[in-house]
């Protein structure tokens, strides 16, 4: 094939370091169309040096704007929430305020310009700690089932509906959750929950509309558990096969291969797996503003009212009431993007430690 | 740790084998060892039932959602929903031509910035980078930046674009689908590039093929399929966003397809008529989500169709 080409003079000085071994065998000619492209193209083209170190730099920049990007943010959000941040410094996290006619406590209080975000921060773990509650142990059935025991006509399609839960735009899981969970939650389930746990406190009736702690949860349960399951069942893939039958030969049975010779093996990377379903749950956004209830008191009972710093921010950022206010939300949108970016890289390394080396399929 | 688990079975093994090597008229010990053994099958079964159960718990949503949605969404649905825009509360009819026509402009303009820049970056860290420490550093930001929050995304957009320009516009909201975009687009674009055999950009440039052209119309183009895939995947996801967009597009109830004044999108419209208090509206969010579902499910499902059937089929 070489010596059909003559025409094309090629010295070696014009070859990338990366051209590898130019003087081995190329198999039969297989795009004979892309060849001549290519010879006519060298025919017409100088020099290209300058054109390779550009496209070179092109590429990089591309790649930094995601630094870029990061860091931007960071900027603008730092920037927007100094007033805040000077305002109150530390207290914007933990500190209630006395209100002086009613003399009940009071956390963000646009009006009188006290603002304390516990109830947002409160909302938030209670919120992601109740859908992680429903969504794990689900989500590591599922991906139990998929990769070791379902039968093979099977996977692909569950692996598909699993993957459309995955989807469905938040603000539709919303719309079904207002519509179908919350009244279901109302009529149904809350009643039986007050009955059987009401002593524990953290069930009573007190709120008739059936948002809350527990239709957040239930919600963000759902939207996680895709995520959650994709991942773990990616990581138990990534576990070598000769690790089960190693554990099957022994005699062990199925569940026991499972439990010691995957689960064991995977546990690093399924604890990654739920970290980042945790950061997705805290900073879900559109569901959670729909079904909580957006109150701004603390309250111990699931099924009351409550709010996320998301959903606060969803609320209340457009009609906010004066520099303070935003710059309190400001606050409030750094303190989610610091923590989501630490949850998330924790979660990335700890993912990453397990399938290293594999290359991952579902992003 | 597969020794770990290797000897915690072989024990269980050894105890049992002890147990009928020294019979020796011990039945009460043979009868536990025939327990443990039933208990083992049991537990084996219980635990398939377990994960067969989650699997049907985890669908069952999924069915509830989608069946509950076809059928109140088809039966709201109709010529008017895309060629008119909303009407007063009170009046009858009406449509959301406007969010859509909303939805797609800024959906065009989202991956007009997200899929030429995700690209290209995902171009660096395959072709440039690889193996190297910043290109590591950049794999983990985007991975990172994928989970930060759209409402994040959202504010941080209106304090860089929004308040500059003094109102909100259908540029911004674009900018923020774009932003968002961009670590999908790279990871896989990335992910793609990596499965193109090296021969291939070896017999590029052994033909002496400039690096940039090899990397253009050889390898991206090898790997095309993916790529589109990936950028399939991404815009699906951004196509249903609607925290970064409160505070960027907005909303309008009017036809707008100016891009320095608020624009209606499908998802926003979608949040304001679910949570209104009208009958007529909450008919309106139900089409929407409908017609919103259907693009998104188009995509994944030639997204799985495309990949099932080999994406590197020219490659390998």
């Amino acid at each position: 094939m070489i010596a059909q080409v003559p025409e094309i003079r090629i010295s070696q000085a014009q070859l990338q370091p990366e051209a590898g071994a130019p003087n081995e065998q190329r198999p039969a000619e297989e795009h004979p169309r892309e060849i001549s492209a290519i010879r006519s193209f060298l025919q017409a083209r100088g020099n290209s040096a300058m054109a390779d170190r550009g496209f070179h730099w092109l590429m990089v920049l591309c790649a930094l704007s995601i630094f870029g990007i990061v860091v931007l943010i960071a900027i603008e959000l730092v920037v927007r929430s100094k007033l805040a941040w000077g305002q109150f410094g530390f207290d914007f996290f933990y500190k209630a305020y006395i209100d002086t006619y009613t003399k009940e406590t009071i956390y963000w209080d646009p009006v009188n310009g006290h603002f304390s975000a516990l109830p947002f921060l409160y909302g938030t773990l209670v919120s992601s700690f109740l859908a992680l509650l429903m969504a794990v142990p689900l989500a590591i059935g599922v991906a139990v089932f998929l990769t070791e025991m379902c039968p093979g006509w099977l996977r692909a399609p569950l692996a598909f509906i699993t993957e459309l839960l995955a989807a469905i735009p938040s603000v539709i899981y919303g719309l079904w959750a207002v519509f179908v969970l919350v009244p279901l939650l109302r009529e149904h389930v809350n009643p039986w929950l007050v009955k059987l746990l009401g002593w524990t406190g953290f069930f009573t009736d007190d709120n008739p509309t059936g948002l809350g702690f527990l239709a957040a949860g239930v919600i963000l349960a759902i939207m996680i558990l895709p995520i959650i399951s994709s991942l773990t069942r990616e990581v138990m893939t990534a576990v070598p096969t000769s690790q089960r039958e190693a554990v099957l030969a022994l005699g062990a049975t199925r569940w026991e291969m499972i439990r010691m010779g995957v689960l064991r093996n995977a546990r690093i990377g399924i604890v990654g797996a739920i970290i980042l379903g945790l950061g997705r749950a805290l900073g879900e956004t559109m569901a959670v503003t729909m079904v909580i209830g957006n109150s701004l008191d603390i309250q111990r009972s699931l099924l009351s009212n409550g709010n996320t710093m998301a959903s606060a921010i969803a609320n209340q950022f457009a009609e906010a009431s004066g520099d303070l206010h935003l710059s309190a939300l400001m606050e409030l949108g750094l303190a989610l993007f610091i923590v989501t970016i630490i949850v998330n890289a924790f979660a990335q390394l700890l993912v990453w430690a397990v399938t290293r080396g594999t290359p991952s399929s579902a992003h | 740790m597969g020794g770990d688990a290797g000897n915690a079975v072989f024990g269980a093994l050894r105890d049992r084998d002890q147990g009928t090597a020294s019979r020796a008229g011990e039945e009460k010990l043979s009868t536990e060892h025939k327990l443990k053994a039933r208990l083992r099958t049991v537990t084996d079964g219980a635990a398939t039932f377990v994960a067969v159960l989650s699997t049907i718990l985890v669908v069952t949503p999924l069915v509830a959602v989608f069946v509950y949605l076809v059928y109140r969404g088809a039966s709201s649905l109709s010529w008017d929903f895309f060629t008119q825009v909303p009407k007063p509360v009170g009046v009858e009819g009406g449509g959301m031509a406007n969010a859509i026509v909303g939805s797609a402009i800024l959906l065009g303009l989202g991956s007009l910035i997200g899929v030429p820049m995700g690209v290209a970056g995902g171009i660096f860290l395959a072709e440039f980078g690889r193996g190297t420490k910043l290109a590591n550093a950049i794999r983990f930001t985007a991975d990172v930046l994928n989970g930060v929050p759209s409402i994040v995304m959202g504010i941080a957009i209106y304090s860089l674009i929004v308040v500059p320009q003094g109102h909100f516009s259908a540029f911004s909201g674009g900018v923020a689908l774009g932003v968002m975009m961009i670590p999908t687009v790279c990871r896989t674009t990335e992910e793609m590039l990596l499965m193109v055999p090296n021969a291939v950009r070896e017999a590029a440039l052994a033909l002496g093929v400039p690096n940039w052209r090899s990397v253009l119309s050889i390898t991206v183009k090898t790997a095309s399929p993916g790529i589109i895939t990936g950028c399939m995947l991404a815009f699906a996801r951004v196509a249903g966003e609607t925290a970064p967009l409160i505070f960027t597009a907005f909303g309008n109830v009017g036809r707008n397809i100016r891009l320095d004044e608020p624009i209606a999108a499908l998802p926003l419209q979608i949040y304001v008529y679910a949570l209104s208090p009208y009958d007529e509206w909450h008919r309106l969010a139900w089409a929407g989500a409908l017609v919103l579902i259907v693009l998104i499910v188009l995509a994944v499902s030639l997204v799985r169709f495309v990949t099932s059937r080999g994406v590197m089929k020219g490659a390998s």
